[in-house]
C-alpha cells in the first residue's frame, strides 16, 4: 500500500491534543493490517519493549490461564469420563467417549432442568428485568430529582447487596407463618417457596436483577436526540406513537446487548440455589442447581462435566452474539 | 362551548392518568422496599420475627454475633479474601492493561477478543467441577496451602475470574491517557516503571478504585467459590456463614441473622454510597457480573 | 551545546507511509531552527526521530558529533516541548518543571530551589502551586517551556509550541520565545506550519514536503528567493504570483504582455522556453499609466497599511499590495510593473527556479 501515504492518517490535518489521542489509535488501528517486518518498528511508543510487555501481561495471563481457561478445557475431558467425587471411580476414573452426553441426553431431569432454566430466563430476565427495566426508565426520565433518586437507589440496592442477604430477605418475606406477604396479601399459612417455587424465584431475580436494565436503558434514553422527540411532540405524535417512531429504532441495539447479557447472567446464576436449593424435589432445580446437586452433592463428577460442557457452549454461543453486537455497534 | 367541555375532559383524563402514574411508581417502589425493610428494622427489634413491624428499638441483638463462633471470624475471613483478591485483580490488571494499551504486540486483538469472551462465558456454574477437581488436585499433589480449605486459592480462583474483564475496563482508562505525557518523561529520562509509578497510575487513579470496588463488591457477595472451596467453617467467609445460620439450626435465630446481615451489607452500601458520590454510579459493563 | 546531523535519515512507518524520506541536514551549535511545511509533510516525525521517540529505519542522526541513531531518548540530553504541553496534570506547576531534576535524583530542596529561579524567570512566579488545569493556556506554554529550561540540555524541540494559543498572544509568546533562546544559546529545532513564525523566529528555515527538504535557507532568502514554486506558494501572507510565460528573445511573454527575462536567468532560457514567472505581490509596483502588464481593478482587500490589488490581465489574476492612499476604483485600468530584481523565474517542467 505504498501510494495510501496521504489518506491513511485521518487525522493528519489536526494534531490538536485531543486528536492526538485519537491519533494515536488510529495509527494503531492501521497497523493491524501492516507486514510483520514493518510492524517491529513503531510498535512501542513509551519505550516498554517487548520482552518487557510480554513480563507485565504475564501474571494476568498465568492467572487467568490456569483458573479460567484451563478449567473450561477440562471440562472437554472430565464429561468424557466416569469420574466421581469418592470411590474406586475417584480414583482410577475410566474413559467413556460420548457416553456422559448420551446418558444426560436421554435423561429426563436434564430436560426437567432445562424447561425450567428457560422458565427461569425467559419470565424474570427477558419479560420481568427487560420489560421492568425499560418501564422505569422511560417513566422516571421526566420526574422531579428526589422520586427518581429514590427509586433508582432502591433498585440499585436489590442488586448490590450479597447474594446471602438477599436470599434470606425473601425467605424471611415469604414466610409461611410470619411473613410479610402473606400478612399483606391475607394468605396465612401459603408456603410460596413450596407451592409456587418457580413463580417465586421469578419475582424474586425480577427484583434482584431490574438494576442493569435500568441503568443500561437510562443511558440508552439519553442518547435519544431531544430535538427528535420534540419534533414528534410537535408533530401530535401520542407516548406509544413516538416510543415506536422515535426511541425504539435509536435504542434497538442496547435493547438486543442487554438482553444477552442478562439472559447469559440469569442462565449462570446460583442464586435460586440459596432460596430453593432446586426443592421441592427438583421443582426448582434450574440448570446451575442441577450441576452443583450432580457434582458435588450426588458426586458424579463426569457426568456433570458433560452437562458443564453444555451450559459453555450456550454461554459461548450468546457471548458471540453479544460481542458481534458490540462490533457492529462501535462499526456504525 | 364544547371546545371547553373538551378542554375539562381531557384535563381530568391528565389528571387520572398523573394520579394512576404515581400510584404505580409508588406500588413499585414498595415491591423493591419491601424486602429491604427487614434488614434496617429487625435489627433493633427486641424481639424479631420474620414480619417487618416497628421495633421496640434495642442493641441488645448485636450481642448475639459475640455469641456465635464463627461470625466475627466470617466477616474477617470476608475482608481477607476481598481485599486479597482485588490486589491480585488491581497489580495484575493494571500491569497487563498498561502493556496491552501501549506495546503492540503480535496477536492483541485476539488477545483482548478471547479474554472478553472468555470473562463472560466461563462462570461458577460452567467451571465449578473443574475448579473444584483442579483445586483439590493443587492441594494433593503441589502443597495443601493451595488446595481446598485454602483461602489462598480462593483469592487466586476469583482473580482469574475477575481479571479478563478487569484488564478491559483497565484498558479504557489507559487509553485515554494521552502519550504525550509518558513520551515527555522519557525524553526527561524516567524509566517504563518509574512513568507508570510517578505519571500514568495517579492519572488512572479512578480506573484503579474502580477496578478495586468493583473487585470487592464482587467477592464479598460471592457464594458459590468459597462454597465449593471451603469446607472448614472456620476459613468461611460470611457469604457462606449466612447461609449455614439459617439451614443448619432447627429454628433460625432471628436476632443473629438480623443484625448479621445488616452488619455484612454495610460495607457493599458504603461503597455504593462512595463511588456514587465520587463519580456519579455510571458502570463499565457492570460493576457486579 | 551541541549541532545536529542528519545522514541519509529514514522513517518508513509501518504501513508504509514514507514520513521521512533519505534527508540531510545540517543544524548548527547554538541555532535556532525553523521545520516548516503543510500538514502531514514529516516535520513531527523528523523532530521526533532526532529526540529517539521514533527509531530511524535508515541513515544516522548525531547529536555534538555523537551517533545517537540507537541511543534511547533519555541519553540523548534533548528536551521537547509538545503541542499540548504534556504538563502532568495531577502535579502543581513547581513539581513539573522540577520533574526532569527528581528524574535525575536531585535532591528535593536543591530541585525546587532551581524550579523557583526559573519559574520567577519565566513570570510564573504567583503559580508555582497551582496544577495545570487551573492556567490559561499562554501560562502552561512558559510552564512547558520551564520544564524544558529546567534539564539544562543541549538541545531543544519544540513541536508548534504555540499553536494552541490565540492569535495575539502567539506574537507575544513568539518574542519571548526568541529573547529566551537568545539568552540561553541551545540549539534549538521549531517546527511550525505557520510561515509567518518561522520568518520572525528562525536564524533558518527548512522547507519541507512529502519528507523532503524543498528549500532551506535564512529568513530572507526563503522569503526573497524561493528555491521552487512549491516553496514560492507555501511562504508569504499573500500568495506570489505565478504566472505561465513563454520566453521570447530577452522578453517573456505573460498575461497578455511581456516582460524582461531577468539578469540572472539570461543564457539559461531558450527561446519559446514554457516559464513560470513569479514576482511577488509586495514587489509590484501598480501605476496609471506607463511601463508594464496592461489590466482592469477588480478586487480591493483591505489589508491595514496596504491594500492587496487584484487585477484582471488578460487571462489571468496579478496580485499586487500599494499603499491605502494609493488605492484604485475597482474597474480602473491600471499597469503593472515588477520592481527591479525583483522577477524570478522557474522552470514549466519541474517549478525549479532559473534565475532572477
Ligand atoms: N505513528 C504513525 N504511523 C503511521 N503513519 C504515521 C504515524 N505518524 C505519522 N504518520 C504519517 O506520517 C506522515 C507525516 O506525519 P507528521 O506527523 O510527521 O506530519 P507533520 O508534518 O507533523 O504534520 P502536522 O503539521 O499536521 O503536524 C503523515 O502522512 C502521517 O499520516
Ligand atoms: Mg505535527
Amino acid at each position: 500500500m505504498p501510494n495510501t501515504s496521504r489518506h491513511s492518517d485521518p487525522s493528519g490535518v489536526n494534531d490538536g491534543p485531543a486528536a492526538g489521542a485519537a491519533a494515536g489509535t488510529s495509527h494503531h488501528g492501521a497497523v493491524a493490517v501492516d507486514p510483520p517486518l514493518a510492524a517491529a518498528a513503531a510498535t512501542d511508543v513509551v519505550g516498554l519493549g517487548r520482552a518487557r510487555a510480554f513480563a507485565f501481561v504475564a501474571p494476568a495471563l498465568l492467572l487467568i490461564g490456569v483458573f479460567l481457561l484451563f478449567p473450561a478445557l477440562w471440562t472437554l475431558y472430565i464429561g468424557a469420563t466416569d469420574y466421581e467425587r469418592t470411590g474406586p471411580k475417584h480414583v482410577s476414573p475410566s474413559f467413556v467417549g460420548v457416553g456422559n452426553y448420551t446418558d444426560v441426553l436421554a435423561d429426563p431431569s436434564f430436560y426437567n432442568s432445562l424447561w425450567l432454566s428457560l422458565l427461569f430466563v425467559g419470565f424474570s430476565a427477558v419479560i420481568g428485568q427487560n420489560g421492568l427495566g425499560f418501564a422505569l426508565a422511560w417513566s422516571l426520565r421526566n420526574v422531579a430529582g428526589w422520586v427518581r433518586r429514590t427509586v433508582e437507589t432502591l433498585v440499585l440496592f436489590a442488586w448490590i447487596l450479597p447474594g446471602s442477604v438477599v436470599a434470606f430477605l425473601w425467605i424471611a418475606m415469604l414466610d409461611r407463618d410470619g411473613g410479610t406477604v402473606n400478612a399483606l396479601l391475607g394468605t396465612p399459612g401459603l408456603a410460596w417457596f413450596v407451592d409456587y417455587p418457580m413463580a417465586s424465584l421469578i419475582i424474586f431475580n425480577i427484583w434482584r436483577g431490574t438494576a442493569f436494565s435500568l441503568m443500561l436503558y437510562g443511558a440508552a434514553l439519553s442518547s435519544v436526540p431531544p430535538s427528535q422527540l420534540e419534533t414528534a411532540r410537535l408533530a401530535g405524535a401520542s407516548g406509544l406513537q413516538t416510543l415506536r417512531d422515535v426511541v425504539f429504532p435509536h435504542i434497538r441495539g442496547h435493547a438486543l446487548t442487554n438482553t444477552l447479557l442478562i439472559t447469559l447472567w440469569t442462565f449462570n446464576d446460583f442464586t435460586p440455589f440459596l432460596l430453593t436449593a432446586g426443592g421441592p424435589g427438583d421443582d426448582s432445580e434450574i440448570v446451575s442447581v442441577y450441576v452443583y446437586n450432580t457434582a458435588i452433592r450426588d458426586g458424579r463428577l463426569g457426568y456433570s462435566g458433560a452437562i458443564s460442557l453444555l451450559i459453555l457452549v450456550a454461554n459461548v454461543v450468546l457471548a458471540l452474539l453479544y460481542l458481534r453486537m458490540l462490533r457492529k455497534r462501535s462499526v456504525s | 362551548m364544547t371546545i371547553s367541555d373538551d378542554d375539562a375532559r381531557r384535563a381530568a383524563w391528565r389528571m387520572a392518568a398523573r394520579i394512576g402514574f404515581y400510584a404505580l411508581t409508588c406500588l413499585i417502589a414498595v415491591f423493591f422496599a419491601l424486602p429491604l425493610l427487614w434488614l434496617v428494622t429487625a435489627p433493633f427489634d427486641a424481639s424479631p420475627t420474620y414480619a417487618v413491624d416497628v421495633p421496640e428499638a434495642t442493641l441488645d441483638n448485636f450481642a448475639e454475633i459475640n455469641a456465635n463462633p464463627y461470625a466475627w471470624g466470617s466477616m474477617f475471613n470476608s475482608i481477607v479474601l476481598s481485599i486479597g483478591t482485588a490486589l491480585f485483580v488491581v497489580v495484575g490488571a493494571a500491569l497487563a492493561a498498561y502493556a496491552l494499551s501501549r506495546v503492540r504486540m503480535p496477536g492483541r486483538d485476539a488477545l483482548l477478543y478471547v479474554l472478553l469472551l472468555l470473562s463472560s462465558v466461563v462462570t461458577g456454574t460452567a467451571a465449578m467441577v473443574p475448579l473444584f477437581l483442579l483445586v483439590s488436585e493443587i492441594g494433593d499433589s503441589v502443597h495443601p496451602a493451595l488446595g481446598i480449605d485454602s483461602s489462598f486459592a480462593v483469592m487466586l480462583v476469583m482473580a482469574g475470574g475477575l481479571l479478563p474483564a478487569g484488564i478491559f475496563m483497565l484498558k479504557d482508562f489507559v487509553d485515554t491517557v494521552p502519550r504525550s505525557y509518558e513520551e515527555s518523561a522519557r525524553v526527561f529520562g524516567a524509566s517504563p516503571l518509574r512513568i507508570l509509578k510517578d505519571i500514568v497510575a495517579p492519572l488512572i487513579a479512578p480506573g484503579l478504585a474502580t477496578i478495586a470496588v468493583w473487585t470487592v463488591v464482587n467477592v464479598w457477595g460471592n457464594f458459590l467459590v468459597p462454597f465449593i472451596l471451603l469446607r472448614d467453617p472456620g476459613k468461611q467467609p460470611a457469604a457462606v456463614l449466612m447461609r449455614t445460620l439459617y439451614t443448619e439450626s432447627g429454628q433460625p435465630n432471628l436476632a443473629l441473622l438480623s443484625t448479621f446481615s445488616l452488619l455484612y451489607s454495610l460495607p457493599v452500601i458504603a461503597m455504593y454510597l462512595y463511588v456514587s458520590r465520587k463519580y456519579g454510579f455510571r458502570f463499565h459493563g457492570g460493576i457486579k457480573s | 551545546m551541541a549541532g545536529i546531523s542528519a545522514r541519509k535519515l529514514d522513517k518508513v512507518y509501518p504501513g508504509g507511509v514514507h514520513a521521512v524520506d533519505r534527508l540531510d541536514l545540517d543544524i548548527d551549535d547554538g541555532e535556532f531552527f525553523a521545520l516548516l511545511g503543510p500538514s502531514g509533510c514529516g516535520k513531527t516525525t523528523l523532530l521526533r526521530t532526532i529526540a529517539g521517540l521514533e527509531q530511524a529505519t535508515g541513515g544516522s542522526v548525531l547529536i555534538g558529533g555523537r551517533d545517537v541513531t540507537n541511543v534511547t531518548p533519555a541519553r540523548r540530553d534533548v528536551a521537547m516541548v509538545f503541542q499540548d504541553y504534556a504538563l502532568f496534570p495531577h502535579m502543581t506547576v513547581i513539581d513539573n518543571i522540577s520533574y526532569p531534576l527528581r528524574i535525575k535524583r536531585q535532591a528535593r530542596v536543591a530541585r525546587h530551589a532551581r524550579a523557583t529561579e526559573i519559574g520567577v524567570q519565566l513570570g510564573l512566579a504567583d503559580l508555582m502551586d497551582r496544577r495545570p488545569a487551573a492556567l490559561s493556556g499562554g501560562q502552561q506554554q512558559r510552564v512547558a517551556l520551564a520544564r524544558a529550561v529546567a534539564c539544562h540540555p543541549s538541545l531543544f524541540l519544540f513541536d508548534e509550541p504555540l499553536s494552541n494559543l490565540d492569535a495575539r498572544l502567539r506574537l507575544e509568546a513568539r518574542t519571548f520565545l526568541k529573547r529566551l533562546q537568545r539568552e540561553l544559546g541551545v540549539t534549538t529545532v521549531f517546527v511550525t506550519h505557520d510561515q509567518a513564525e518561522a520568518l520572525a523566529l528562525a536564524d533558518r528555515i527548512a522547507v519541507m514536503e512529502a519528507g523532503r527538504i524543498r528549500q532551506l535557507g535564512t529568513p530572507r532568502e526563503v522569503f526573497g528567493r524561493p528555491a521552487n514554486t512549491f516553496v514560492a506558494n507555501f511562504i508569504g501572507s499573500t500568495p506570489m504570483n505565478l504566472l505561465d510565460g513563454v520566453v521570447r528573445g530577452s522578453t517573456v511573454d505573460v498575461a497578455g504582455g511581456s516582460l524582461p527575462v531577468p539578469a540572472g536567468a539570461e543564457g539559461l532560457v531558450t527561446d519559446g522556453e514554457k516559464v513560470i514567472v513569479g514576482v511577488r505581490p509586495e514587489y509590484v509596483r501598480l501605476s496609471r499609466s506607463g511601463e508594464g502588464l496592461a489590466g482592469e481593478v477588480s478586487i480591493l482587500e483591505h489589508l491595514g497599511t496596504t491594500t492587496l490589488v487584484t487585477v484582471d490581465c488578460g487571462d489571468e489574476l496579478v496580485g499586487a499590495t500599494v499603499p491605502e492612499e494609493d488605492e484604485p476604483e475597482p474597474g480602473a485600468a491600471v499597469r503593472l510593473a515588477p520592481v527591479p530584481g525583483r522577477l524570478l523565474l522557474y522552470r514549466a517542467e519541474d517549478g525549479e527556479l532559473i534565475g532572477a
